[in-house]
C-alpha cells in the first residue's frame, strides 16, 4: 500500500507523517546493515530458544537442548567448595589449637568458619559480638563462669552446660529462699553485703549491722562456692561476685531475687549437631572476641 | 506501509501518491579521494605519533626493583596494580583515575567549542586507524576511480588478488593492534612468548581475536558508519560548538554561486559567479561522504581534508586558497558583510573549561605529589558497640588495617592519643596490654589487625586518634576514631551509680 509522503519544505526531507505539536519527524533511512543485524538478533534469540531453558510454562520450563541450568552450576561450586572446606576443615579437626594459631591457612578458615557457626546458633542467646544479654554471658567480657581458655570454651560448646550430656557441666545453687534455707531478712542482710562489699555499690539504706550480719552468713552458706572474697569457683561455675558486670544484673534486688530462687542457666550441648572442626572454630572465634585466657 | 528496498534516486520527479516510505536504505560506499596538503601531512604527523606510542609504550622498561614488574606502564589486573613510571597506583587510588577522567572530559569540552570536532577528525582511534586501512587500500587497489571502476566492473584476477592481499594487510594490522592492547595489562615480552607458545590464557587469545576482529571491522568495513550511525559523541559533541567555535566551513560568501570553470568562462548570460568552481574535490575527498558546502552537519568529522581538496584546486585555477576553511559561523556571517571580526577565543563557554581544568589539575597535582605509601584505616566494631569488663572499664574493638605501599616488610607502630588512661591490646593477646603495637606488614600489603582498645568508664564516648608510623621510613598517619561509652542515660538504668 503506498502512502503520500509529505516532504518538509525547509529541508526537503520527506517526513514519516508523525507529527507532534506541529513538529514533524523526519525521515532519515538508516543504512540496511543496521536491519539485518536486528534480524540476526531475532535468529540469535530464536537459536537461544531452543538450546537454552527460554520460556515458563505451567510448573515447568523449556528446558532447551543444551541443559543449562544456572542452579547446577550453583550446586556443582558449592560441591566443589564443600570438598574444598572439608579438606580444610579435617585439618581443623585434627590440629591441636596452638598448631592452628602457628597455620595461617587454618586459623583463617577457623575463624571464617566459627564467625559463622557463632552468628547462626550461638547469636541469639549471647548477643551478636558475644556482647550478653542478661543470664546470657557476656563472651567478650573474659568473666567466665567455667573457664576461658581454648579447651574450656570447646568443653562448655561440646558438652553444655546442664543440658543433660553426660559430661555437660553442672552444678545448682540452692534455693535459700524458697527452700526455707535463709529467712528472708537473712536474704535481706546477705545482699547488703554482697551489694557493699562485692559489687562496690554505695548504699545508704544498707545498715553496718545489717552488712556485718549478712558477712556471716555469707561465710556460712555462700563462700564455699562463690569464696571468702567472691572471687567464685570455676570448678563448679560459680559466678565470680567481685566484679563490675553481673550474670543476671548488678543490684541488690536482683540478689535478692537470685538468693531466693536462683536463675539457672542451661546452654545445650552442641556434640550432637557440631563436629569437631566446627566446635573448636567456634571456640576460637568466642576466645578471640578479647575475652580468652 | 514501510517498504524495504533500494531508495528511489530521485523522488521529487514522482508523484506524491505512488511514493513508498524507506526506513533504510542501502549503504553507499564511501571512495575517499587522496589529497595532499598542510591539514594531510599534519594528519600524517598525528597517525604516526599516536600508532608509534600505541606500538611501542608497553615495552619500555622500567626498573622497580627484585619481585615487581619492569614495565613502563602496565595495568596489572590480576594484582590489582597499575604501573605508570615511577608512579604505583592501587585500587583505592581510583579517584585519580576520575580525576584524569574529568580532566580528559573537559579538555575534550574546551577543544571542541574552541576548534571545532578536532578530537574526530584528528586523533580519535577510528579515525587513525581508519586512515592508516585507506592508505593500505589505496596503495593496493589504487585511488577512488580506480576503485570505483574495479567495483563496478566484473572481477579480474588483477582485482581479485589485491582484494585479498588488502584484507590479508590489514587483518595483519588488525592482529598487531589487538596483541598491542593486551601487551598494556600484562608484561609484554613473556606475553609474546606465551602467545606463540600457546601457553597464554583463554582470555588472552579471546581479547586478541575479540580486539582484531573489531579492528579489522570497524576500520576496514564500518569506517565513517561507526561515526555517523554508532557514536553517541557527535550527538552531544555538535551541542558544545557555537557561533564562536572555528569549524569547517565553506565560504559561501566567496564561492557562491558556483559553476563549472569552463561555464565560468563562457559566461554568456551575465551570471555572477563567485570562486567555487564545482569541481567535486571537496566532496570526493571527505571520508564520511558529504558535501561541506551544504554546511555543518552532524556526520561531518572536522577533519579537514576537503580544506586541502579545495585548496589544490584554487592554486590550479589561480583563486586564493582558503574557500573552505576552519573559520567561526559568526566570522563567516559578518564577513559577508565586508566585515571582519576578530577571533572570540575567550567567552564564558571556554573560561568555565579553563577555569575547571584549572581546579582539577591542581586539585590532581596537589594529591599527586601527597600521596602516602602509608596508609591507616579503620573499621569500628559494631556489634557490640562497647563492652565492659569485669574491672568495670570500657572496651571497644577495631579492625586496624594497614597498608603498606613501600617494596619492602615494614614494622608499623600504632600508637593512640586522646583517652585517659587507656591502653592497647591485639585481639589474641588481650592481656598484655601496652601503649604502642608493632604491626609486621609485607611488601606491597595490607596488614589486617583486630585491636583492642581500654578505658576507664568515663561515660560519655571521646574522640581520639590512631597514629601509625612506618618504623623503615618514619612516614607517619593519623586517624581520628572513637571511643564508644556508655551514655549516661544508659547507665541510669541501673538505679545505683
Amino acid at each position: 500500500m503506498a502512502l503520500n509522503i509529505e516532504r518538509d519544505e525547509h529541508t526537503g526531507t520527506d517526513t514519516t507523517g508523525h507529527e507532534w505539536d506541529g513538529l514533524k519527524e523526519l525521515n532519515t533511512p538508516l543504512p540496511k546493515w543496521w536491519l539485518y543485524t536486528w534480524l540476526a538478533c531475532i535468529l540469535w534469540a530464536l537459536v537461544y530458544f531452543v538450546f537454552f531453558p527460554s520460556f515458563p510454562y505451567g510448573k515447568g520450563y523449556i528446558h532447551g537442548l543444551l541443559g543449562a541450568s544456572s542452579r547446577n552450576d550453583v550446586m556443582a561450586d558449592v560441591k566443589g567448595f564443600a570438598a574444598e572446606r572439608n579438606a580444610v576443615m579435617s585439618k581443623v579437626a585434627a590440629a591441636s589449637f596452638d598448631d592452628i594459631r602457628k597455620n595461617p591457612e587454618l586459623l583463617a578458615a577457623a575463624q571464617t568458619a566459627g564467625r559463622i557457626t557463632f552468628a547462626n546458633n550461638c547469636q541469639p542467646c549471647h548477643g551478636a559480638g558475644g556482647a550478653g544479654n542478661p543470664g546470657f554471658p557476656a563472651l567478650a567480657a573474659g568473666s567466665w563462669l567455667w573457664g576461658g581458655k581454648l579447651e574450656d570454651i570447646q568443653q562448655t560448646i561440646t558438652h553444655g552446660i546442664r543440658s543433660g550430656d553426660d559430661a555437660a557441666r553442672d552444678s545448682q545453687m540452692p534455693k535459700f529462699g524458697t527452700d526455707g534455707l535463709l529467712k528472708p531478712e537473712e536474704i535481706q542482710q546477705v545482699a547488703d553485703y554482697v551489694s557493699t562489699a562485692f559489687f562496690g555499690l554505695a548504699l545508704k539504706d544498707a545498715a553496718p549491722a545489717s552488712i556485718a550480719a549478712g558477712k556471716d552468713i555469707f561465710a556460712a552458706n555462700c563462700a564455699s562456692c562463690h569464696g571468702d572474697n567472691g572471687e567464685g569457683n570455676r570448678d563448679v561455675g560459680a559466678p565470680r561476685l567481685a566484679s563490675k558486670i553481673h550474670l543476671y544484673g548488678g543490684t541488690r534486688d536482683l540478689i535478692v531475687r537470685q538468693v531466693t530462687s536462683p536463675h539457672m542457666g542451661v546452654m545445650p550441648n552442641w556434640n550432637g549437631r557440631l563436629d569437631t572442626a566446627t566446635i573448636k572454630s567456634v571456640a576460637i572465634y568466642v576466645h578471640d572476641l578479647g575475652g580468652g585466657e | 506501509m514501510a517498504h524495504i528496498g533500494k531508495t528511489e534516486p530521485d523522488q521529487t520527479t514522482e508523484p506524491e501518491a505512488e511514493g513508498f516510505m524507506q526506513y533504510f536504505e542501502d549503504h553507499k560506499k564511501v571512495y575517499p579521494k587522496a589529497v595532499s596538503g598542510k591539514v594531510r601531512s599534519l594528519k600524517w604527523a598525528i597517525l604516526v605519533l599516536c600508532l608509534g606510542f600505541y606500538y611501542i609504550v608497553p615495552w619500555f622498561r622500567w626498573d622497580r626493583g627484585v619481585g615487581e614488574p619492569n614495565q613502563a606502564i602496565l595495568l596489572d589486573i590480576y594484582d590489582r596494580r597499575f604501573y605508570f613510571f615511577n608512579l604505583e597506583f592501587w585500587p583505592q587510588d581510583i579517584y585519580y583515575l576520575t580525576g584524569l577522567l574529568i580532566l580528559a572530559a573537559l579538555g575534550l569540552f574546551l577543544v571542541t567549542s574552541l576548534f571545532g570536532r578536532v578530537w574526530c577528525g584528528f586523533a580519535c582511534p577510528q579515525t587513525v586507524w581508519t586512515d592508516l586501512f585507506m592508505l593500505v587500500e589505496r596503495q593496493i587497489e589504487g585511488d577512488r576511480n580506480q576503485r570505483m571502476r574495479r567495483d563496478a566492473s566484473k572481477m579480474t584476477f588483477d582485482t581479485a588478488w589485491r582484494k585479498v592481499a588488502k584484507h590479508a594487510i590489514w587483518l595483519a594490522i588488525a592482529f598487531w593492534t589487538g596483541g598491542a592492547w593486551i601487551m598494556y595489562f600484562l608484561d609484554a615480552p613473556s606475553i609474546v612468548h606465551r602467545f606463540w607458545t600457546g601457553q597464554a590464557g583463554t582470555a588472552v587469545y579471546g581479547f586478541t581475536f575479540l580486539f582484531t576482529a573489531s579492528t579489522y571491522l570497524l576500520a576496514g568495513w564500518a569506517r565513517e558508519q561507526v561515526c555517523t550511525f554508532m557514536c553517541p559523541w557527535p550527538r552531544f559533541q555538535s551541542a558544545m560548538l557555537d557561533e564562536q567555535s572555528f569549524i569547517v566551513t565553506y565560504q559561501s560568501w566567496r564561492g557562491e554561486k558556483r559553476g563549472h570553470l569552463k561555464a565560468q568562462r563562457n559566461n554568456t548570460t551575465g551570471e555572477k559567479y563567485g570562486d567555487c568552481i564545482d569541481c567535486g574535490g571537496c566532496v570526493t575527498a571527505c571520508p564520511t561522504g558529504i558535501d561541506i558546502r551544504d554546511g555543518i552537519q552532524l556526520p561531518c568529522i572536522g577533519c579537514g581534508l576537503c580544506i586541502d581538496a579545495c585548496d589544490t584546486a584554487m592554486k590550479k585555477v589561480g583563486r586564493p586558497t582558503g574557500l573552505i576553511a576552519w573559520d567561526t559561523l559568526e566570522r563567516q556571517a559578518a564577513i559577508a558583510k565586508g566585515v571582519h571580526l576578530p577571533a572570540h577565543l575567550f567567552r564564558p563557554r571556554t573560561i568555565i573549561y579553563l577555569s575547571a581544568m584549572s581546579v582539577a589539575i591542581t586539585v590532581m597535582v596537589i594529591a599527586m605529589s601527597n600521596r602516602a605509601t602509608i596508609n591507616l584505616s579503620v573499621l569500628q566494631d559494631r556489634a557490640p558497640l562497647f563492652v565492659r569488663i569485669a574491672d568495670g572499664s570500657i572496651r571497644n574493638g577495631y579492625t586496624i588495617k594497614v597498608t603498606n605501599k613501600t617494596h619492602a616488610p615494614a614494622t608499623f607502630d600504632l600508637g593512640m592519643a586522646g583517652i585517659a588512661d587507656a591502653s592497647m591490646a591485639m585481639s589474641e593477646t588481650h592481656e598484655d596490654r601496652e601503649q604502642v603495637l608493632h604491626l609486621p606488614v609485607g611488601p606491597d600489603q595490607v596488614g589486617a589487625f583486630r585491636v583492642l582498645v581500654m578505658a576507664p568508664d568515663h561515660g560519655a564516648s571521646t574522640k581520639f586518634d590512631f597514629t601509625l608510623r612506618n618504623t623503615n621510613t618514619g612516614e607517619k598517619t593519623i586517624y581520628h576514631a572513637v571511643f564508644l561509652g556508655p551514655e549516661a542515660a544508659a547507665n541510669a538504668d541501673a538505679g545505683v551509680h
